[in-house]
């Protein structure tokens, strides 16, 4: 089977590699780049532990081919802090306690990362429903959602 | 999980993935958002050789008015759907429909065009495209055809599509003034396939009678299910309690689904006659103006 080289930017750096045509993006990220933040939950599409942004736009990257991601943008959890500087949603998580055992966490970020870049004053509603694909066992959402209305307060207050 | 091997092509014309197809035949599948395809291919319940990713051509995500026909790009997301101004004030029913597949994540890659082809009767949209009447576009080598929506789904996970033909377009009738649909869909969370569900689209009459109605079900059976007998019943008549009433257990006599950890035959069947009867007092009250 024929192997595909492939040009991707991740976290605004470009990536070029020689992949198998089935690697699946996340295999890409975790194994190839060696970027672990990114978690592999359930495999079947159903938890969003996996969740990064294809040029901009949240999607389960257990569940995306890396070939199809080649000439695109990928952002991961890894991207978010800049110069030590935690991003308002990893702040927002720190500050109301949006994560327990924080396996959850990477892809909710990246999830809620996405909702307030085209909703930067997000209703409580709007939140869950954004979320609705990423499970969490642990908080109950509840600090989760609070976190997102953390980060969103924040980034408004800039 | 990883997919057992294939290979994998990327076109960037239509003709060229038509071209694709025809030379590996049933060794290929066509991957347009991957989110029913890929899950498959990684719990190998399905293999392909090879795998033709339509993604990158261009033209195939639209939705517009044209000809008196809403059309929908084959490859429209569904979280594109979901956004449309057009369908939130003019086709609630494909609004409501987008808004319960999956969940958002999956939305945002899963396609209107893949979520029919994929020919799964536990999909939502072909209960919506039933109901609305809607007919598909097939693009192959000799160009294209048309296929009415009822004469699409021919078996689990079979269509009428040819090896070497694409979905390209879905194609719904615009509807006349005092119309009005709903999709209702009951499910264990977000995410689940449906327990039951059901879609209605009437158009009323000068004098408020229901002049047409199109009715169909998502995990009824084998097949997406059109309540053909309770659509018939409903012509002529006032949308009343007692019609809607009628039609929903004509429904769900038309209803076979199978027992899962979703529920028993009884239980689906009783959840298809609610669900109808529910779709159909929101589909008449929009017709009637409602939002």
């Amino acid at each position: 089977m024929a192997k595909h080289t492939i040009k991707v930017t991740v976290n605004g750096e470009g990536r070029q590699a020689e992949v198998e045509s089935r690697l699946l993006l996340v295999h890409f990220l975790r194994e190839n780049l060696r970027l672990t933040g990114t978690h592999i939950g359930c495999d079947t599409t159903h938890c969003g532990a996996c969740t990064v942004l294809l040029d901009g736009v949240p999607v389960k990257s257990c569940t995306v081919l890396a070939v199809q991601a080649d000439g695109r943008d990928v952002a991961t959890v890894e991207g978010l802090e800049k110069d030590g500087k935690l991003h308002p949603v990893q702040e927002g998580f720190y500050q109301e306690h949006g994560l327990q055992c924080g396996y959850c966490t990477p892809g909710m970020m990246m999830t809620s990362c996405a909702l307030l870049a085209s909703n930067p004053d997000p209703t409580e509603a709007d939140i869950r429903r954004a979320i609705s694909g990423n499970l969490c066992r642990c908080t109950g959402y509840v600090n989760i959602v609070k976190s997102v209305q953390h980060a969103a307060a924040a980034a408004r207050a800039r | 999980m990883i997919p057992a091997a294939f290979d994998y092509h990327s076109p960037r014309t239509l003709s060229e993935a038509v071209e694709l197809l025809g030379r590996f035949q049933e060794e290929a599948k066509v991957l347009s958002g991957g989110q029913s395809l890929l899950p498959l291919l990684k719990l190998r319940l399905g293999s392909a050789a090879h795998l033709v990713d339509i993604g990158r051509i261009p033209g195939l995500e639209y939705i517009r008015e044209e000809g008196g026909y809403l059309k929908i790009g084959g490859r429209t997301r569904e979280s594109a759907l979901e956004k449309s101004d057009l369908i939130r004030t003019k086709y609630p029913i494909l609004a409501d429909t987008a808004a319960v597949i999956a969940d958002p994540l999956v939305r945002n890659l899963a396609t209107v065009g893949g979520n029919l082809a994929h020919g799964d009767p536990a999909n939502d949209h072909p209960a919506t495209m039933l109901a609305l009447g809607a007919e598909v576009v097939a693009t192959g080598p000799k160009g294209q055809r048309t296929i009415p929506i009822d004469r699409f789904f021919t078996g689990l996970f079979s269509t009428a599509l040819a090896l070497d033909e694409i979905l390209t377009e879905i194609r719904i009738p615009v509807p006349p003034g005092r119309s009005g649909g709903a999709y209702m869909k009951l499910e264990r969370k977000v995410g689940d396939f449906a327990t039951a569900a059901a879609a209605a689209q009437v158009t009323l009459g000068e004098g408020g009678e229901i002049a047409r109605a199109g009715i169909g079900l998502t995990s009824a059976g084998p097949t997406p299910v059109k309540a053909a007998a309770a659509e018939q019943f409903l012509k002529g008549k006032k949308g009343d309690a007692a019609a809607i009433a009628q039609a929903s257990r004509l429904a769900s006599q038309a209803a076979s689904p199978s027992p899962d950890r979703r529920g028993a035959v009884e239980y689906k069947k009783e959840m298809a006659r609610v669900l109808t009867a529910r779709a159909l007092a929101k589909a008449i009250a929009r017709a009637q103006g409602a939002q």
